[in-house]
């Protein structure tokens, strides 16, 4: 459905500008299943959507501590996510090597970018198809960054990414301006929230979703199913019901137009037109 | 013009002695702070135990730059480790990886002189005791560095551990509970630092049992 | 001594001697930095010699550099090797300063930097002649370590280096306490540095002393320090000594 004459080669320019190969694997990113992350002053959660391949498969890992400070979340290729990663632990590891402290989030975001760039630039190569949400503390504070095949780099508040990743971006968008100063837990809670957002029918139960954290004091760690079980149960948010615990914000109105039933288009096919940088 | 001073060597021995007993559900493994070269004392207060795993930790003496080199050589490792396996090492795996990173340098050494206590799987005290280049050997008690001809015999006088000839083989735990070696170990370092001048300064005992870590301090002679 | 005269040719691990473009020996020389903690910070002091052999060939050599915001190294060994360790922290502070991301590199890093730096010259068998004290404060906490030149490093409240260790520290260890002022700090400096005066041959009375606390780095001018030479047993030194000198 694809089909050009300019999407054969990674280093081909279509004649309205764009890399059809690089948009390739941004699709590839929204393709697979959702991955969600928000911060709060001191704390970053993370959070994604498990989905088994088959009834007889297990679900493949989404979420990689890189570091005691750093972690990811990934959509797309998990193959690719996982080199990516690896690459991550070791920057990490060669900096304490040399310096015995932190490496800086935002710069090994940067030098990851840098990497998947490349990737776009060369004919023998093809980029990531993977967008990874990279959650990390340093001294400058609680940093969520995405990552995306392309090169780009972004800071962000909080954000989703992958299939019907929509509908958790609309529940963030209407409640981010309160995560500043949000307490872990709550954090955790709107991340349980935006996760419930992004399924299709299916129950919420901590078997379909992994959560994990980082923040002051608190290493990198991906929560267990019992505590995440558990705060499900007490937050109450297993239905697929409307929030009950939402507050009726209105002050984030306005980005609630794009509502739910604009959020199973995130397949794909709509939105062909944009251009690689509006994501 | 000729040549002023003795030619450069890539080593140094900055002293220290190193201790580690096992018992039946605990270890101690026990180090002085002093740090010297030659006749000077560089610092009084240098730890020369350094925790590789939960239930591990080394104690080195020797060629301080080296032993830090292996230090940090041995917890990047343990961090690849962990994020392949989501676990943290046991003793005896950390005993090997010890004995290969020193083989690797085999023709370079590390200058280092390393004993390494922990607890096995079982939960049991474990010692493995190395030379500069890697042989290494599981035993219930051990001592390493300057002040180990003084401590080592010591040692064999009170512990009295059974011979390794024998067989069928005998567990080579010693029998002491575990304040008991906590004593000893305090015992035989304020003895080694009446004779040895590179052990002194400051003792550090680090006890590693079922509870998990347990450290402490004793004065030791300073001149 | 006179060991590059011998006829056989030196074959040791890495080859004859002659031909090697290794420092086998330091050209010019500093002598004794000198550093400690007090109340608000790190305070070194060095003097300005430089010893080619035991020719005072310069005079006016800085051995005490900032390091970005947050550090202060001194040297001593090797003028040039140390000049040349300052190119590489300059271009190390210039790229973490191109970050502009509100990380920065604290002593603790640099100190650690150079000690991986150090130790691998010294694994190349080509080692930076230097004795390095780093000190500096980052974030309320106060740093001090050094490095040798074959990576031999720590951290303590107050550290010397060369002749320093043997003359210095021991008033050091005696006098020093966490809660110096700077006044008292100068003061103890300066003991420390007229003593190494007196009897570090290659010292010479012309010294700085270097402040760092959260503020900044402040690097003094050089000046003298009061002597007195008076004392009988400079007069002369033999009296009372039994044996040969």
């Amino acid at each position: 459905m694809f089909r050009n004459q300019y999407d054969t080669d990674v280093t081909t320019w279509s004649p309205a500008g764009r890399l059809f190969q690089v948009e390739y694997a941004m699709e590839a990113v929204k393709q697979g299943s959702a991955a969600i992350g928000l911060r709060s002053k001191t704390h970053v959660v993370l959070g994604c959507v498990n989905k088994a391949n088959s009834e007889l498969s297990s679900h493949q890992k989404k979420i990689f501590k890189v570091d005691d400070h750093i972690g990811v979340a990934i959509a797309g290729l998990t193959a690719d996510g996982r080199v990516l990663s690896r690459y991550m632990r070791n920057e990490c590891i060669n900096y304490s090597f040399t310096y015995e402290s932190p490496l800086p989030v935002g710069r090994l975001v940067v030098q990851l970018a840098d990497k998947a760039q490349v990737c776009t630039q060369r004919s023998w190569k093809r980029p990531y198809g993977v967008g990874l949400l990279v959650a990390g503390l340093d001294e400058s504070g609680a940093h969520l960054y995405y990552n995306c095949p392309s090169g780009n780099y972004f800071e962000y508040q909080a954000f989703a990414i992958g299939s019907r990743s929509q509908a958790a971006k609309t529940y963030l968008e209407r409640r981010f301006e309160n995560f500043k100063d949000s307490s872990r837990d709550d954090l955790v809670k709107d991340a349980l929230m935006a996760i419930r957002e992004t399924l299709q029918g299916e129950t919420f139960k901590s078997s379909i979703c992994t959560v994990a954290v980082v923040g002051v004091g608190e290493p990198f760690h991906i929560l267990d199913q019992n505590t995440v079980q558990q705060m499900i149960d007490a937050f109450d948010i297993v239905g697929e019901q409307e929030d009950p615990a939402a507050e009726p914000d209105a002050a984030a109105g306005q980005e609630a137009a794009a509502e739910p039933s604009a959020a199973a288009d995130q397949g794909g096919s709509t939105d062909e037109g944009v251009a690689p940088m509006d994501i | 013009m000729t040549k002023q001073q003795a030619n450069w060597s890539p080593y140094d021995n900055n002293g220290g002695s190193c201790v580690a007993i096992a018992g039946a559900d605990y270890c101690v493994v026990a180090a002085d702070t002093r740090m010297s070269t030659g006749y000077n004392i560089l610092t009084r207060d240098y730890s020369k135990l350094c925790k590789l795993a939960d239930k591990c930790v080394m104690a080195s003496s020797g060629f301080q730059a080296d032993v830090k080199a292996l230090q940090k050589h041995l917890a990047a490792r343990h961090l690849i480790y962990q994020h392949q396996h989501n676990k943290q090492m046991s003793c005896p795996a950390m005993a090997q990886l010890l004995s290969n990173t020193l083989y690797y340098k085999r023709f370079f050494p590390y200058y280092s002189f390393n004993v390494l206590g922990g607890l096995d799987n079982e939960g049991k005290g474990c010692v493995f005791t190395y030379d500069a280049v890697g042989s290494y050997e599981k035993v219930g008690y051990s001592s390493q560095g300057s002040g180990s001809t003084l401590i080592m015999p010591f040692l064999d006088n009170q512990l009295k551990s059974p011979s390794p000839l024998l067989l069928p083989a005998q567990d080579a735990v010693t029998p002491l509970v575990e304040a008991e070696a906590v004593d000893l170990v305090k015992t035989v370092f304020a003895s080694a630092s009446e004779r040895d001048i590179y052990t002194g300064d400051k003792l550090e005992i680090v006890v590693i049992n079922a509870d998990g870590i347990h450290r402490e301090y004793m004065d030791l002679r300073k001149d | 001594m006179n060991c590059m005269d011998s006829k056989q040719p030196e074959t040791g691990l890495l080859g004859p001697e002659s031909d090697s473009q290794r420092t086998l020996y330091p050209y010019v020389t500093g002598t004794s930095v000198v550093a400690l903690k007090y109340k608000d910070g790190i305070l070194m002091a060095a003097d300005m010699g430089g010893s080619y052999g035991s020719t005072l060939r310069y005079k006016s050599v800085e051995r005490m550099k900032p390091i970005g915001k947050h550090s202060l190294l001194g040297a001593s060994g090797e003028i040039s090797d140390f000049q040349e360790i300052l190119r590489y922290l300059d271009e190390l502070i210039l790229y973490d300063n191109m970050w502009d991301d509100g990380n920065s590199l604290g002593p603790k890093e640099v100190h650690n930097y150079l000690t991986r730096v150090m130790y691998n010259r010294r694994n190349k068998f080509n080692p930076l002649w230097n004795s390095l004290v780093l000190g500096g404060v980052k974030n309320g906490q106060t740093y001090l370590g050094m490095v040798s030149m074959i990576g031999v490093n720590f951290e303590d409240n107050h550290v010397a280096t060369g002749f320093g260790n043997h003359l210095a520290r021991p008033i050091l260890r005696q006098e020093w306490h966490e809660n110096l002022s700077f006044e008292e700090g100068v003061k103890l400096l300066e003991k420390c540095m007229r003593v190494l005066l007196y009897r570090d041959r290659s010292a010479v009375n012309k010294l700085q002393i270097a402040k760092i606390t959260e503020e900044g780095v402040t690097i003094s001018q050089p000046y003298s320090l009061k002597t007195h030479w008076e004392f009988s047993a400079f007069q002369n030194p033999t009296q009372g000594a039994v044996g040969s000198w």
